[in-house]
């Protein structure tokens, strides 16, 4: 599961591997500092030398100092490989979503996505560092400890020996407890952050219904439950502390009373007593650091799953190594579906079936059906955002799964139905995609877009909030169609999204269209008949099946739901 | 201005003070316990000379009392964890929900200006980080208070002059650690706001991620991206860097200690001061001791620094003015008669920009009052300004005779039914949906507004029919289907004065015309705004008004304004011939 995270560190293999060394010299001076003290005890006080004890004081200050410089070094190298990790692994894993199509946008949803993006990576890259730091450290200290123990006395380390497995196993017992909490915790967690994204988005409509309180009550309750399931683990997390200080507490009485046994019998001086306690802390104290290490790697364990399945999510639709560009208007039509069908997963319902049309260029082309018919699903599939399940969707007379997405994209200006604007300015969001955004493109895409407004503020550098937010709804649509023609696409789609528009504005935009764009092969998709009736072709869909294509007054004759749908309109 | 986070959050601590004092009480057992331990070591040790001397009858008692010690020390210690737990958790869980409510509290023009996604930030991964900090920093400063004394207490006992050497060196470490974690705080509120930043930049770049597709720009925002992140390293790893010196620097100044105290204590043991050299194995520990808890606190700098800023920016929320209160004596507004009235009413979003100037209107009770105009005309606004979601900036509204900013807003928004654009439902199951407004609606009523609203068809196809769940992001509903439940949750309630802003633009034409006839029936007799682009909606209207540039330029009956051939006859042609 780590493996697809490896690369990451590759660059860093200096820091990888000085960090740990640095800090293992830290550690092997550590470790040395109780046999110095111990040979100070022996050989100094006990000798009545106070030459020796002082001398023995300086290698001990010595070591000090040189093992801090060793420790400060690794945490420079540790600050570097881990930042660094995580800065290369956001970069990547922000350029894999960037290739997800929507079949992958559907299923993992936004606030996973950022998620992995944030949190995981911050927890990946917390746990690089403490590898560097601590993953050699605290092993070695234990390791180390255990053999300087067990050259102090072999005999006395069989204390060492039980003691260790012991807290292991309680290390072991309390981690698996927890485990599986961490998972019910981190779910309250994402509930809060739903319940605040909801009030967020809906905060008219929980004002127009005055239900502040009663939202606050439900926070509240999530809230509670968070706390609940937080205290759950604290209740068990709590015991770790003291049930490991305890084993080790009790491990020293024991050093004490075999230490005692062996003084007597003189197999052991007093000095080494001292020293051996001393290691036994040493030990512990690593020990303690191991298991907070286990805890974090649970946690990052869990965030290496999650993000390593982003990294190795394939985009369900993605360029052929023989990809071609989109090829120029030629004799072939505009968009040609055969024979389509379509359904979001394999064994899920046709949600589009049988649709066979050919759409000439130039050619004006209206989709008209009720709410639900399947209107912006076709769309989808002409932008190739979703891959036909059978049949076959071409543009220019290729089919749309040979050419390059870039470059089928340029040829298609879409204004999607769900407007959707980007924080930045009206350029920034203009130019999205383009690569070389003339000022004079931008601003004709702008007039045609009836896009007044936008030289009474400041023109191109207008500042635009997130979600458009500082624009009115018919000001933000029509923003959205100016950014379809500024890339001087050879196909304009509609998607229903001229709703926004009063009709003054739409009737002047469409005329300003037509005289810009002569050329211009156009979708209309409406649930309106006014807005199609004029088309050169119209598709009736009904549920996702052709209920009629034809023009306006053949349909009229021919379509019983084109018939209906345009009584009703008439009538009102 | 000086940084009161610290101080802040410290209060919300002693807003919990029967469970610190606890807290207290069980560090002072377990660590004056775990203090003892070593100093009874010591007296062991020094029963252990020499072969053949070592007096195994005093040294069983003394480790019987020892482990006794350490068995209620360790009982003691779990409870101190446990209730550091208590006390953090709950004051992570009041901030958190006083965070909410303050936003809850919030106009609207917050919500319309802030990303979404740093607020949600705020709200879970800052609050998340102040409760890492807070937990650590509360275990590590309980006992840290009791240690240091007892460390101290018990060092003095032994030796007076060597504890000198201990208590001298120690104020060093705070002034380095002082040193560094100043430098470090910098760089961790840079981080933070770049944090944030980039976050708030991911969240709607992924939101947005099906338009960024169909333009190509997943190119040009990977550039703003890693231009970001990179901005967000050159910080990270410095805050990174700087906040991990502290923990080796104390270490340091604690093996100084040690040699020290093996220095000055051997020469006072060979100088014969009466020092043992089990005194010298206790003084060790004691020292360790003593500076454990600094050296702890120090080793989670990192995790503190990152709390207080994340700290900071939670309470830079909670600072916020919220909207006003309503005023004590504020009127609630019930069985409102349906009177609207605007006199010379003038607002604007932005103060430099005039957008509604001396607004007059009089609506009469049930008279239907269609808005329309061009896109921008301030069609919404009037509408904001209705349910008081803004304040205008002078003038007056008057609804039911009474001026609305007297009225509760509660009682004034209740007695609105509305119907918006946007299609913003509840996570749950249609069923709350519907009777959102009306929680106490018996299946009959849901039944019957959901049929009214032409809901009803959709509904009972689904296989849980009014129980089946609505999604967060509702993939599993059209944007039609969505707006007729909307249309639904209106019908249910029903009062006096309505307001539909563009609400049939998501649904298809046929069922259109079915809530169409159900608006017809449900504006009877009530006060109506309606906010519709489509002429033909409106054209039953009592009262249209024309609106542009944020003023009323026309106003009258749709006969009336057509054979004006202003804006509206405009509007209307252009409706029938594009």
């Amino acid at each position: 599961m780590l493996k697809p995270l490896f690369p990451y560190l590759k660059s860093y293999k200096k820091q990888l591997i000085l960090g740990p060394f640095f800090k293992l010299i830290e550690a092997v001076f550590e470790l040395c500092l109780p046999m110095v003290m111990a040979e100070l005890i022996d050989r100094g006080v006990k000798a009545g030398n106070g030459d020796l004890v002082v001398r023995y004081g300086l290698v001990i200050l010595g070591l000090a100092v040189l093992g801090a410089c060793s420790a400060y070094v690794c945490q420079y190298y540790a600050s570097i490989a881990s930042q660094g990790f995580g800065t290369r692994l956001r970069s990547s894993l922000f350029e894999k979503m960037g290739q997800f199509s929507f079949a992958e946008l559907d299923r993992f949803g936004t606030e996973t996505l950022v998620n992995r993006l944030t949190n995981d990576v911050n927890q990946l890259q917390q746990a690089v560092a403490m590898i560097i730091r601590l993953v050699i450290r605290a092993p070695f200290l234990c390791l180390g400890g255990l053999v300087m123990a067990l050259i102090i006395n072999p005999l006395l380390s069989l204390v060492l020996f039980v003691a260790v497995p012991v807290l292991a196993a309680a290390l072991y017992l309390i981690m698996k407890k927890t485990a599986p909490l961490f998972g019910r915790q981190q779910k309250k967690l994402d509930r809060l952050a739903l319940d605040v994204k909801e009030n967020l988005a809906g905060s008219r409509v929980i004002r127009a219904f005055d239900k502040q309180a009663e939202q606050e009550a439900e926070f509240a309750e999530d809230n509670a439950a968070f706390y609940r399931a937080a205290m759950r683990i604290q209740k068990i997390s709590s015991l770790l502390n003291p049930a490991t200080l305890l084993i080790i507490n009790l491990a020293m009485v024991a050093i004490l009373w075999f230490g005692g046994v062996q003084v007597n019998a003189g197999s052991m001086t007093q000095g080494e007593v001292v020293a051996y306690i001393n290691y036994a802390t040493i030990i512990s104290s690593a020990m303690i650091v191991l298991s907070n290490l286990v805890v974090l790697f649970t946690k990052a364990w869990a965030s290496a799953g999650r993000v390593t399945e982003i990294l190795q999510t394939r985009p369900s639709v993605a360029d052929d190594p023989g990809a071609i560009p989109l090829p120029p208007p030629s004799e072939a039509p505009a968009v040609r579906f055969e024979q389509v069908s379509f359904a979001f997963s394999e064994d899920g319902q046709n949600v589009l079936e049988g649709l066979d049309f050919e759409v000439g260029k130039g050619q004006k082309f209206g989709i008209i059906g009720p709410t639900g018919s399947g209107k912006s699903t076709l769309i989808n599939l002409l932008c190739r955002f979703y891959d036909v399940g059978a049949g076959s969707v071409s543009v220019n007379g290729s089919d749309v799964r040979k050419v390059r997405q870039t470059s089928l994209l340029k040829g298609v200006g879409l204004v999607p139905q769900k407007i959707s604007l980007l924080s930045g300015t009206v350029r920034s969001n203009l130019a999205l995609g383009l690569s070389d955004p003339k000022d004079e493109k931008l601003w004709k895409a702008l007039d045609i877009a009836q896009c007044g407004f936008v030289r009474e503020k400041e023109g191109l550098e207008t500042e635009v909030r997130q979600n458009g937010a500082n624009f009115s709804g018919g000001q933000k649509q029509r923003l959205t169609i100016a950014r379809a023609l500024a890339k001087d696409p050879e196909i304009l789609i509609f998607d229903d999204s001229l709703s926004a528009l009063d009709s003054l504005t739409c009737a002047n935009l469409l005329r300003a269209l037509k005289e810009a764009f002569p050329d211009l092969t156009l979708f209309l998709v409406s649930q309106r008949v006014s807005t199609v009736q004029d088309c050169d072709q119209i598709l009736v869909l009904d549920n996702g099946r052709p209920a009629g294509l034809g023009r306006h007054e053949e349909l009229l004759n021919s379509c019983a739901l084109y018939r209906e749908i345009y009584q009703s309109q008439v009538q009102s | 201005m000086k940084d009161r986070t610290v101080s802040r959050l410290v209060r919300r601590v002693l807003r919990h003070k029967g469970w610190l004092a606890l807290a207290l009480l069980a560090s002072l057992f377990s660590n004056l316990l775990a203090i003892a331990g070593p100093f009874v070591i010591g007296l062991g040790i020094d029963h252990i000379i020499e072969a053949g001397a070592v007096e195994f009858d005093i040294l069983a008692k003394i480790l019987l009392l020892l482990a006794c010690m350490y068995l209620v020390g360790g009982i003691f210690g779990y409870f101190l964890g446990l209730l550091s737990g208590l006390i953090t958790n709950r004051v992570i869980t009041d901030l958190r929900r006083e965070a909410f409510e303050h936003l809850m509290k919030m106009p609207l023009s917050y919500y319309d200006g802030h990303s979404h996604g740093d607020i949600i930030n705020r709200l879970t991964n800052d609050v998340d980080t102040v409760s890492d900090g807070l937990l650590q920093f509360l275990k590590e400063l309980i006992s840290g208070v009791v240690t240091v004394a007892g460390a101290i207490a018990f060092m003095m006992f032994l030796s007076p002059l060597i504890s000198l050497i201990v208590i001298l060196i120690t104020p060093v470490c705070f002034v380095i650690s002082g040193a560094i974690s100043k430098k470090t705080r910098y760089f961790f509120r840079q981080q933070s706001v770049l944090t944030g930043q980039l976050n708030g930049y991911s969240e709607e770049v992924l939101r947005n991620q099906r338009t960024v597709i169909a333009f190509g720009g997943q190119q040009s925002c990977r550039q703003t991206f890693d231009a970001r992140n990179a901005e967000l390293y050159t910080v990270g790893q410095k805050a990174q860097f700087f906040s991990s010196l502290v923990n080796p620097s104390t270490r340091l100044l604690n093996y100084v200690i040690y040699a020290l105290l093996g220095i000055f204590g051997g020469l006072a043991c060979l100088a014969g001061v009466g020092l043992t050299v089990g005194n010298i194995s206790s003084f060790i520990t004691y020292s360790t001791q003593f500076a454990q808890p600094i050296n702890n606190i120090t080793s989670v700098t990192t995790q503190i620094s990152a709390a207080k800023a994340s700290a900071r920016r939670i309470f830079e929320l909670l600072d916020l003015s919220p909207e006003p209160a309503d005023p004590a004596d504020a009127a609630v507004l019930s069985d409102p008669d349906g009177r609207v009235r605007f006199e010379h009413v003038c607002f604007s979003y932005r103060k430099d920009q005039p957008l509604i100037t001396d607004f007059s209107l009089n609506v009469e009770p049930g008279t239907r009052v269609a808005i329309v105009g061009p896109t921008g005309a301030g069609k919404t606004t009037l509408v904001n300004l209705l349910m008081r979601f803004y304040e205008i900036d002078s003038g007056k509204i008057l609804v039911s005779g009474q001026p609305a900013s007297g009225i509760t807003r509660g009682s004034l928004r209740r007695s609105f039914g509305m119907v918006l654009q946007e299609t913003w439902l509840k996570t749950g199951t249609i069923r709350e949906n519907i009777a959102y407004g009306k929680p106490d609606a018996t299946e009959e009523e849901i039944v019957a507004a959901a049929r009214q609203a032409g809901a009803w068809g959709f509904i009972s196809r689904l296989s849980k029919g009014l129980d089946a769940e609505i999604s967060e992001s509702a993939e599993n509903l059209s944007q039609g289907q969505r707006q007729l439940l909307t249309i639904a949750r209106a019908m249910i309630s029903l009062p006096p004065m309505l307001i539909l802003d563009e609400a049939t633009s998501n649904v298809d034409t046929r069922t259109e015309l079915k809530i169409q006839t159900a608006f017809l029936k449900m504006m009877e007799g009530r006060t109506s705004f309606v906010i519709a682009h489509r002429l033909s909606t409106i054209r039953e209207a009592d009262v249209i008004l024309v609106l542009d540039r944020g003023n009323v330029v026309e106003q009258g009956r749709h006969e009336k304004l057509l054979q004006k051939g202003g804006l509206y006859a405009r509007l209307y042609r252009a409706q029938f011939s594009g």
